[in-house]
């Protein structure tokens, strides 16, 4: 009885896990097309021209602390950077191999349509807004900085300097400023003097990505990064060098991050439900084993005292009848003496 | 060991250990007033250094001594491991509890630690599921391992109660390391970009499962070799008699697991079809993990159970365990990130290392503490026959 409550009550949490889940994000054969009037933006690296303006104006959008070297400096353009804890954007130049002039491409988060740092955030503390963009709340964030791992662009940051307040950072397609209405586009997108950002409707962003190429095949590589990479994403890339030679993956295939861990997770509720079964069987048999080997050994037992009573008693038999037939014979043996004794006894008496 | 520390304080061990425990509190003082920063080689591109791949997967992975035997015991119903129970539920539940202690340091604000669980869950994730498994399991292993403290306090009545539990706790506690130590490796099937191919798999789950179950059954045989060395003295009867009997059939079962362990580890090989990158230094690099500390130990298991060398099986035990700890160092340190230039690549720095050194010697305090006063290598007067 008590086991069976048991398992009842496994199988309850087992299904209460399966409930739990946001059916777009696992466990799930749904795709996630991104919410219809989601924004974008698109970055045209064949328009860039590396001045890094647009670093400065979410530096200054975001509050964040000034840098070492000002952003007039050109010269950190030399070595390759990431983003970090105080810099959401950082724009690197590249020399594609055959290219006359070097190629800048902007880094920041993308976006994604599904994001792996939400997935993988177990607080969530992420959130993928209805208007494109993927922010972070830091008042639930434990800092455990999974999403960190789990982010295939490399873009969330942390402030590993923070004793007890660390916050996880990145770009927030000024998600915050957009909707208190103090920015209409993301910073960097307003202070680009040469127009590689365009912040838009993603429909409209992808048609406008695709009517470039169309229009100007030789500048560009056929294809709009982001469109489909790890399940699409809101930001967009068009560049003239394959994507590769200026820092991006061509590798990331186009599986979004919650399909990679729908599998195990639907696992869950079938451990939770099948294993106390099975195991419980498990236990019922070898505990009939053990009772059916106990109950053999009792009656093995009883069976050998038996026998052994049986045997007894035969042996005991045996002697008495060897006894009695030794007995027999004694007298026997007497009498035939006696007799002889007193016959040779007349003899004598005759004789004389 | 009691007369000699009657004798003298300043054993060998007890002055490294207080050593690393002095150590240890100033590097905690640091971690807490100047940030993870100051005493780690943590940064954006690797931000799980080996407090994650040491003391949360390894760790994981060697406490499974603990629902292993007490699967073996009480739900496969072999009574003759009933006394490896004890120290393996100690171990376990020590091995959780300073797994959680180590998080501390690991995670920006340990004081929500709980709030996955009791405030906002994310279901979506994979450590939310490790993090609600271990939560719960620790909580089983306190229970299940009360039962030698309440014998020790003399509280007869809970003690019974706790008693008539095992069988429940025990089943609950299987599907919990089911469920934790295999998620545990499906923490890393999100970055499939990040891990290299001969690591990633979709069947990392399984293995970490597989593995966690071969590493449990040789940590009881490699802890009980320690023990004997250490603790002979406090041992009974019953656990000395049923000691080489515990050996051998761990042993055994190691080995069918390794090579089940080894049948899965082919699989996932061939499923991706990554026999390409044998031939690189990655390959190497893999070959050595599998043949040296899959492959070996399964032989050396075998012909140790079969011959009943127990010296062969102990020292294999111990090389089953170094395996694990490669196969967790491989996938969350060396093989990941394998694509980023060296220079971005993260090696331990010497604060980390000390307070994982720190939380080991923690645990082996806390277990000596236990061992010698409560009865864990032997029955209770009071309570003898009782299991
Ligand atoms: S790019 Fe990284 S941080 Fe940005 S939404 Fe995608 S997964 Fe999250
Ligand atoms: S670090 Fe914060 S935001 Fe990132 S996964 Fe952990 S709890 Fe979530």
């Amino acid at each position: 009885m008590r086991r069976r409550k048991f398992l009842t009550l496994m199988g309850a949490a087992g299904a209460g896990l399966a409930l739990g889940k946001t059916p777009a994000h696992a466990a799930s054969n749904a795709h996630f097309e991104g919410y219809p009037d989601a924004k974008a933006v698109l970055f045209d690296a064949t328009r860039c021209i590396g001045c890094r303006k647009c670093e400065e104006a979410c530096n200054k959008v975001n509050k964040l602390p000034a840098p070492a070297k000002p952003f007039t400096d050109l010269t950190v353009l030399d070595t390759e950077r990431r983003t970090s804890a105080k810099a959401h954007t950082v724009v690197n130049k590249y020399m594609p191999a055959g290219a006359a002039a070097p190629v800048f491409r902007k880094i920041q988060c993308n976006h994604c349509q599904e994001p792996a740092c939400a997935s993988a955030c177990f607080v969530r503390a992420f959130k993928k807004n209805p208007d494109g963009s993927v922010t972070y709340d830091a008042s639930v964030c434990v800092g455990c900085r999974y999403c960190i791992m789990a982010c295939p662009f490399n873009v969330p940051t942390y402030e590993y300097d923070e004793p007890l307040t660390p916050r996880v950072m990145k770009c927030t397609m000024c998600h915050p400023q957009i909707t208190a209405g103090e920015l209409s586009v993301p910073g960097c997108v307003g202070a680009c003097p040469k127009e590689a950002l365009v912040y838009g409707r993603r429909k409209d962003i992808l048609k406008i990505a695709h009517a470039r190429i169309e229009a100007n095949p030789g500048r560009y590589v056929d294809h709009v990064y982001g469109e489909r990479e790890m399940g699409g994403t809101n930001w967009l890339t068009l560049s003239g060098a394959p994507f590769k030679e200026i820092g991006m993956r061509e590798d990331l295939g186009v599986t979004s991050a919650p399909e990679l861990t729908s599998g195990a997770l639907a696992v869950v509720p079938m451990v939770a439900a099948l294993w106390p079964a099975l195991l419980g069987g498990i236990w019922a048999i070898s505990k009939r084993n053990e009772k059916t080997a106990d109950e053999e050994r009792a009656a093995a037992v009883k069976a050998a005292v038996a026998g052994n009573q049986a045997e007894n008693d035969a042996k005991l038999a045996k002697f008495k009848e060897q006894a009695e037939k030794d007995k027999a014979g004694s007298i026997e043996r007497e009498v035939k003496k006696a007799l002889e004794e007193a016959a040779a006894a007349a003899k004598e008496e005759e004789g004389a | 060991m009691t007369a000699e520390t009657k004798k003298s304080l300043f054993t060998p061990f007890n002055i490294f250990a207080g050593i690393v425990v002095a150590v240890g509190l100033v590097l905690t003082v640091l971690r807490f007033t100047k940030g993870m920063g100051a005493i780690t080689n943590l940064d954006d591109n690797n931000p799980w250094g080996i407090w994650i791949g040491f003391d949360l997967l390894c760790g994981v992975a060697l406490a499974a001594g603990g629902f292993t035997t007490s699967a073996a015991a009480y739900i496969f119903g072999i009574k003759k491991y009933h006394s490896a129970v004890r120290p393996a539920i100690l171990t376990a539940f020590l091995g959780y509890a300073l797994v959680v202690f180590a998080l501390h340091y690991d995670v920006g604000r340990p004081w929500r630690l709980v709030y996955p669980i009791f405030l906002q869950p994310g279901t979506t994730s994979l450590l939310y599921e490790v993090g609600l498994c271990v939560f719960l399991y620790l909580s089983v292993l306190a229970i299940e391992y009360s039962v030698a403290a309440l014998e020790w306090l003399g509280l007869k009545k809970l003690r019974g109660l706790v008693h008539k539990l095992t069988l429940l706790l025990t089943i609950f506690g299987v599907v919990l390391s089911t469920l934790h130590q295999s998620s545990l490796g499906a923490l890393y099937l999100i970055a499939p970009s990040k891990l290299h191919p001969l690591w990633y798999s979709t069947y990392l789950p399984i293995q970490f499962f597989v593995s966690a179950i071969a590493v449990g059954l040789s940590m009881v045989i490699f802890e009980g070799t320690l023990s004997h060395k250490a603790f002979h003295h406090k041992m009974d009867a019953t656990y000395l008699a049923q000691h080489d009997g515990v050996v051998l059939g761990f042993a055994r079962a190691a080995s069918v697991v390794l090579a089940a362990y080894l049948g899965i580890k082919l699989i996932a090989l061939g499923a991706d079809d990554n026999w390409k990158y044998l031939l690189t230094g990655w390959g190497a690099w893999y070959l050595f993990e599998v043949l040296g500390f899959v492959v070996l130990p399964c032989l050396l298991y075998a012909i140790g159970s079969r011959e009943r060398n127990l010296k062969l099986i102990q020292w294999t035990s111990g090389l089953t365990v170094l395996g694990i700890v490669l196969n967790r160092f491989n996938v969350s340190l060396v093989a990941f990130n394998w694509q980023l230039p060296s220079a971005q690549r993260y090696f331990p720095s010497w604060g980390e290392i000390g307070v994982s050194l720190f939380v080991v010697v923690v645990g082996i305090l806390a277990f000596r503490f236990i061992v010698t006063r409560m009865p864990i290598f032997y029955e209770h007067p009071d309570f003898k026959d009782a299991h």
